[in-house]
């Protein structure tokens, strides 16, 4: 195909052919980015928690008033819904990954004398069995003793004295922190510490397990500490259990529970598959939105193809008339047509390539985003040509079906 | 051309007939593409729009300008570059109350939120949580709490502890039915309270005096008095910062170094706003000289707005969504300058016959103009209904601002303006390249 003939043809329509490259740039540019930010809240949504999401459930109870023994009555608790036919497990928690509200974290430091924090940790607590109720996977050393747990209060009240014996001694990493604050290197008996200067001795590591929320700080830079949780402490109960029993698990530890005291209001009863929902649920809606915006892009882009063509081969019809008196096939017009479009959208794409880079560059400077991979630029480039090509085939193919006798016709 | 006159103009006239008939029904499609994608791009715009108006509004018109909200920096020497960190975001009990009972402001409240169990006397209804506010009195005078029935407590209560509670008018319809529930008896956390107030319609959006909980749609159902909340070691919900050997449970200590206190201060002039920045300062530098601080002095006081912009209380993902609207309305823009020359130029002949008839350029200019603006007065319409449709949607979103996407007069107002304004902008082009054309040149070429 020779492109001459179409570039001369272009010169006499610069305006509105400026208009068409302006148009597929800025959607170019826009749907790149857009595709990107799909991309980067569908990675969030599929962060690995660590732990056994399917098979969780979480009770969270609230008291009325003070309550004498919260430490008998949680240990009660725990007792009844291990007796549940069907809860495998079942521990205290005061947070879960990826679950809204309530989050504990502290500052932690390789050094006592460290100005700054090494990084911003959440901190999980819990007795017995947390971890192998959760499912978070140890990979190194061990888990946590029965003689190495400390009662929440008695663990503030030691803070508050500045007395660091009642404090627990030991401490179990995610296997992302360890490697941040030691990469490469063992971490198990190493020491980390916490406010002013408290040293916690690494025990164990587990394979992942995520935070609850202010992702940013570092997704898997969690650690446990062994810290017994009541329900008084705003703690929860989860429950570990088959995944097609969690409703009905949930619906009698509920009864139960109610059942041991009646008068404490339920404040949290869900799966963990629900609470991990809900927690994305803002990123799924976006995601969502980006969707509708694309997908309205490229409609109107398209369209916008489909008038303008439509238009230009109005205007032509003498000319292709002429040529097709001359001897052009019905393949050479259409051809020709689809040639300007590729032309165009050419010329297009490279100017909204540049524009995708530019608005990226913004992005990063005002949302902390990463930049742009290089390979949205082909995919927009393939996505916007075959756009333009498919706008562009009907109206080539009427002009392919103006008959010659236009030629003589018009004059 | 081997015909005769007549035949020929027979031929042309019917050639013409058939072109006009097919330009009119391509230009009705153009045209109806036009307005849609007017109408797609205003209304994509102005939902995004019209929900960061009503995310970034003033809470409290009026009596915003005068609330402050002072800072402090409690903290040890860990992590400290002079001049480089912000004060915390919160106060200490201990700083609080020197601050509240230093008096320096024209009114002040020292206020937290709490999560108190509400145990109804009507047995149809469970125990249940509610947001609570536990706060001085100086809270309802300084933000304006309307009351439907009764009135705030006093100083006095304040001061002696009092088992007294103002509950909200959502509050008081569920757990009373409604009506005047001054006197009767609120069972909260196990204690018997006595009603004082029902508060009226009075909900601030953003909730910009603790923004821990919820920055949007919070509607706190009681509060309390501060100082029985502390009797009653009711649950404290919101954020603690702790430093050093800080740390804390449901109720945190009061000595503790911890910070999970607002103080409010209402500041009538510029002089009293510098004033009260130069006490914080002195009190930081008597602070730090009694060894309770150890960094030097640190502080600020910002107004409502400047504190909901520190805060960057607009969620990131609005603002995204608002610049991807406006992307989007650009897109659509651009396209309909394009089609408008299309439609325009199409024309060339017919405006070349007016041109030698004697219009002037100026007048089809007009005409052209009139065109584009009517088809953004009607792209506007539907970019209205649509902006109707998308903030219903944006209602049904999972965010805790979602309820409050409503178009108000001025967002109605700015949605003709902006449609106007688009098209006219997107048919200037178009018309100005349209009226270029040369009356002899186009009656030739026919």
């Amino acid at each position: 195909m020779e492109l001459r003939p179409i570039f001369s043809t272009l010169r006499r329509h610069k305006t509105t052919a400026w208009l068409l490259i302006l148009e597929i740039a800025l959607t170019c540019a826009i749907v790149c980015n857009a595709v990107f930010l799909i991309g980067q809240r569908l990675q969030r949504m599929d962060l690995p928690s660590g732990i056994a999401e399917h098979e969780l459930v979480q009770i969270q109870l609230g008291p009325i008033g003070k309550n004498a023994d919260a430490k008998a009555q949680s240990a009660t608790d725990l007792a009844a819904l291990r007796q549940i036919a069907g809860v495998r497990q079942a521990a205290m928690t005061n947070q879960m990954p990826f679950s809204c509200c309530s989050d504990s974290t502290g500052s932690i430091m390789l050094d006592p004398h460290q100005q700054q924090g090494t990084a911003q940790v959440a901190e999980f607590m819990g007795g017995a069995g947390l971890l192998s109720t959760l499912g978070a996977e140890l990979v190194e050393g061990r888990d946590f003793q029965p003689s190495e747990y400390v009662d929440f209060d008695a663990a503030v009240q030691a803070l508050h004295d500045g007395n660091a014996r009642g404090l627990p001694q030991e401490i179990i990493l995610t296997r992302g922190l360890a490697e941040r604050l030691w990469p490469g290197q063992e971490a198990l008996g190493r020491t980390v510490y916490f406010g002013d200067a408290l040293p916690f001795r690494v025990i164990g590591v587990v394979a992942s397990l995520a935070r609850p929320k202010q992702l940013e700080q570092g997704v898997q830079y969690s650690a446990v500490l062994p810290i017994r949780m009541t329900v008084a402490d705003g703690s929860s109960y989860i429950l570990r259990t088959a995944p097609q029993d969690r409703e009905a698990i949930l619906k009698a530890a509920v009864a139960k529970l109610k059942q041991l005291d009646p008068n404490r209001v339920v404040l949290v009863k869900r799966t963990y598959d629900d609470a991990r929902r809900e927690y994305f649920a803002g990123d799924r809606a976006m995601a969502g939105i980006l969707v509708g915006v694309i997908l309205a892009l490229l409609t109107v882009t398209a369209l916008g193809i489909v008038g303008l063509a439509s238009f230009w081969v109005g205007q032509r019809r003498r000319t292709i008339g002429v040529r097709r008196a001359l001897g052009a096939t019905r393949g050479d017009i259409l051809h020709y047509f689809q040639a300007e479009n590729f032309l165009l959208a050419s010329f297009g794409i490279a100017l909204g390539m540049v524009l995708a880079y530019g608005i990226n560059l913004f992005l990063m400077l005002h949302y902390e985003l990463p930049r742009l991979p290089g390979i949205y630029f082909p995919v927009g480039a393939l996505v916007l040509w075959g756009i333009g090509q498919l706008a562009v085939l009907g109206p080539a193919l009427r002009a392919a079906n103006v008959p010659p006798v236009v030629a003589t016709r018009s004059v | 051309m081997g015909e005769g006159p007549t035949g020929e103009m027979h031929s042309v006239f019917g050639y013409y007939f058939d072109l006009a008939l097919r330009s009119l029904r391509r230009n009705n499609a153009l045209t109806a593409l036009m307005v849609l994608a007017i109408a797609l791009g205003i209304g994509a715009s102005m939902t995004t729009l019209t929900v960061l108006h009503v995310l970034s509004g003033d809470p409290l018109p009026g009596r915003s300008g005068s609330l402050y909200y002072p800072q402090l920096d409690p903290r040890d020497g860990h992590g400290y570059v002079p001049g480089k960190v912000e004060p915390m975001d919160q106060l200490t009990w201990i700083d609080g109350m020197n601050l509240l009972q230093a008096k320096r402001a024209d009114r002040q409240a020292l206020m937290t939120g709490g999560d108190v169990a509400v145990q109804p006397d009507n047995s149809t209804l469970d125990p249940f949580y509610e947001d609570t506010r536990f706060t001085t009195t100086g809270f309802f005078p300084m933000f304006g709490v309307l009351f439907e029935y009764g009135h705030a407590w006093g100083d006095a209560e304040d001061e002696a502890h009092a088992r007294v509670a103002v509950i909200s008018s959502r509050f008081n319809d569920k757990v009373f039915g409604g009506g005047d529930s001054t006197g009767k008896t609120l069972r909260l956390d196990g204690a018997a309270f006595r009603i004082v107030g029902v508060t009226g319609d009075w909900h601030p959006n953003p909730n910009f005096y603790d923004l821990n909980r919820k920055s949007y749609n919070e509607d706190e159902g009681v509060f309390i008095p501060l100082s029985t909340s502390q009797d009653l070691s009711m649950a404290h919900d919101g954020s603690v910062n702790c430093w050093g050997n800080g740390g804390a449970g449901q109720a945190p200590d009061h000595d503790s170094p911890c910070a999970w206190m607002q103080l409010w201060v209402q500041l009538d002039s510029p002089a009293e706003v510098a004033a009260y920045k130069e006490f914080l300062v002195h009190y930081s530098e008597q602070q730090r000289a009694l060894g309770r601080f150890q960094r030097s002095p640190n502080v600020r006081l910002r107004s409502v707005m400047q504190w909901l912009d520190y805060q960057q209380v607009v969620p990131d993902d609005v603002r995204l969504q608002t610049g991807l609207a406006f992307g989007f309305l650009l897109v659509c823009l651009v396209n309909t300058v394009g089609l408008m020359l299309a439609k325009f130029l199409r024309r060339a002949g017919e405006l070349g016959v007016r041109r030698a008839l004697g219009a002037s350029r100026r007048a089809l200019f007009a005409q052209l103009l009139v065109e584009s603006g009517v088809v953004g007065l009607i792209g506007g319409v539907g970019g209205l209904l649509l902006a109707l449709v998308g903030l219903w949607l944006v209602r049904r979103q999972p965010a805790e601002y979602a309820p409050l996407a409503h178009l108000d007069p001025l967002m109605l107002l700015a949605t003709f303006l902006l449609a106007l304004g688009a098209s006219l902008l997107a048919g200037l082009l178009p018309a100005w390249r349209a009226c270029q054309v040369t009356p002899a040149l186009q009656l030739k070429s026919n």
